[in-house]
């Protein structure tokens, strides 16, 4: 299939879609006015909603009374006060000492340069090598007996400006656990080993890292540019890649 | 004595049941595959490094153009990222627009590839009556957003628009309705003995190689491994419904037939009960600030597209654009086992088992 046009009906959409960007511009310091316009969307204002055709609604301006505010976003907002609920130890903790603890206990302390829950990330327990233990301990997540991350669900590189870093997401189908591995390289001379020997759906995206980013990934068996021409010049992923053509 | 040498052979980038801008070099001798590389990048339009100046509500309308025959779940592995990142609630109403919105793209992906996998395969009506069904989808989400293709429906916290008067009760209705179609899918091809001499132990792989090589969606269940992370990770609304997950047994283009036309069914049983526990009233939008800024840190979010699981990775630096915006595109993914599944196939069967892994271009090449 191509990718067909079939776009005539959003023209409407569009209109309202960039009056929206525009907006937020001119409330921006008034941030209070809009969100309480939003708490408090009265029965009449949602009968108004279903029944007119297709309002630029809820997310645009529609000046309501503040009056009373119903009770899911209240509870939202005594949610976002609780700072310290945040602070109560994730309940994937545990997994991620065990992960830890097996990794230090066959790969040695100096193995793993930080791990910590992701709490944002649905509580994703994150681990990051040092370079020169990546290889090992991906393969140890993979093979270990307690461990069994057996498939590969994402591999990417990030430009973080004071160096590189590698993000592979491994989920354990057996277990039903995840685990995301990072690994933090060098920017001027990004080079890792390449997991393809471990998963060969690592392939592409490694290929995609090298072609985007300019990591290097030795022992690949086939490292190319995979998204761009081989002449192209520069990694268009990375902060400071300057475009070919600036005006666009 | 005819004397056969190795042979180049230039596939696309436009042949016609490349399913788009596809490239595959072949090598074959006589008939006989001996090498197949596939090149990519012919639709690559840079979307993540386009993400990266913009607003995450303005990247919604680039997520349809990722895998253009599912956008829904792509717009809304792209909200659910935010939404994560934010913790965010989005109101029951919404989330029971999403997931019907999700499904019916399902039903109408998956016709789309059975009418375009028969007609590589070489027969015609089948594909007639897989476009009829899919129009009805595709007038019903048209309804509801407005596009037929390119949805941009879900924003970060709910959805657009509500459904207007009546939608409901029209998807209520197309639900029987599809499920004698399916039927009727079946009777056509599904015991035609041609048809099986097709796809019956062609392109067949093993679990193994399956999780080797990070496949996902039916070209994993196919082998038999009950991955789908609508069961496996339950995000949205759906640990709320009453579903099972096919499964195929040979890990053959037969059994990821089998695995799609079944899914077809259970995504027509979740629209039914999305539809009879919709809720009455409610707010299509949930409490969401003007200007979207998620607080710094990063998230990885993945959801069960047709094709399989689609990812999205956030790097927020806490300004209103992603750091690093990054999909894990099941297409990408599947398609790498490809030349594995090409080597030593007869030339024939080479669409019958591209078309079997169901790639959408526009979502292999970003």
């Amino acid at each position: 299939m191509t990718e067909e046009n079939e776009n005539k009906p959003q023209q409407n959409e569009d209109i309202s879609s960039k009056s929206e960007e525009a907006k937020p511009k001119e409330h921006e310091n008034q941030k209070q006015a809009p969100t309480n316009q939003e708490d408090a969307p009265t029965a009449e204002s949602d009968e108004i909603n279903q029944s007119s055709d297709r309002p630029p609604k809820a997310d645009s301006s529609e000046t309501t009374s503040k009056s009373e505010k119903p009770k899911r976003p209240r509870k939202k907002r005594t949610k976002k006060d609780q700072p310290p609920e945040k602070q109560e130890p994730s309940p994937n903790q545990p997994l991620l000492d065990h992960y830890v603890k097996m990794i230090k206990n066959s790969l040695g302390d100096d193995s793993i340069e930080e791990a910590f829950v992701n709490r944002s990330s649905k509580e994703l327990p994150t681990i990051t090598a040092t370079p020169k233990s990546y290889f090992s301990i991906a393969k140890l997540l993979r093979d270990h007996e307690e461990l069994q991350f057996q498939f590969l669900s994402d591999l990417h590189g990030i430009d973080y400006e004071s160096h590189m870093e590698i993000y592979v997401y491994l989920y354990s189908m057996t277990k039903k656990q995840s685990v995301a591995l990072k690994v933090k390289l060098d920017r001027d001379n990004p080079v890792i080993p390449s997991l393809v020997p471990l998963w060969k759906g690592a392939n592409w995206p490694e290929n995609e890292a090298y072609d985007l980013l300019g990591i290097t990934f030795e022992d690949h068996p086939d490292l190319k540019r995979i998204m761009l021409g081989e002449d192209w010049e520069g990694y268009p992923l990375r902060k400071d890649y300057e475009p070919y053509d600036v005006e666009v | 004595m005819i004397r056969t040498e190795e042979m180049l052979l230039n596939v696309g980038p436009q042949h016609p049941s490349t399913h788009g801008v596809f490239r595959l070099v072949v090598k074959v001798d006589g008939e006989i595959i001996k090498e197949a590389t596939p090149v990519i990048g012919y639709l690559h339009r840079g979307t993540e490094k386009l993400a990266e100046d913009l607003q995450y509500t303005q990247i919604i309308p680039y997520t349809d153009r990722m895998d253009y025959l599912s956008a829904m779940t792509n717009n809304y592995v792209i909200c659910h990222a935010v939404e994560t990142l934010m913790d965010l609630e989005v109101p029951e109403r919404a989330e029971y627009l999403r997931v019907i919105a999700m499904e019916l793209g399902r039903i109408a992906s998956h016709l789309v590839w059975y009418g375009t996998y028969l007609m590589d395969i070489g027969t015609t009506s089948p594909f007639l009556y897989a476009f009829r069904e899919r129009e009805m989808i595709i007038n019903l989400l048209n309804e509801l957003c407005g596009a037929r293709l390119t949805f941009n429906y879900m924003r970060i916290g709910g959805v657009k628009w509500d459904a207007p008067d009546g939608w409901i009760d029209k998807v209520r209705d197309f639900i029987p309705y599809m499920r004698e179609q399916v039927k009727g899918y079946h009777e056509l091809v599904t015991g035609n003995e041609i048809f099986l001499n097709r796809v019956k132990g062609v392109g067949q792989y093993t679990q193994e190689e399956a999780i080797q090589y990070s496949l996902s969606g039916a070209n994993l269940r196919c082998t038999g491994i009950p991955y789908d992370l609508r069961k496996e990770q339950p995000y949205s609304i759906y640990d709320r419904f009453d579903f099972h997950v096919p499964v195929g047994e040979t890990g053959d283009a037969w059994s990821r037939y089998l695995c799609r036309m079944s899914e077809m069914e259970e995504s027509l049983k979740i629209l039914e009960q999305a539809v009879d526990q919709f809720p009455e009233g409610g707010k299509t939008m949930g409490k969401v600030p003007r200007i979207i800024k998620p607080p710094k840190g990063e998230v990885y979010v993945r959801i069960e597209s047709p094709r399989g699981e689609i990812g999205c990775y956030i790097a927020s630096d806490g300004k209103k654009t992603p750091y690093r915006l990054k999909f894990r595109r099941p297409s990408f993914y599947n398609l790498q086992i490809l030349p594995k599944l090409l080597e030593g196939e007869n030339m024939a069967n080479l669409i019958a088992i591209l078309g079997g892994v169901d790639i959408v271009l526009g979502e292999v090449d970003g």
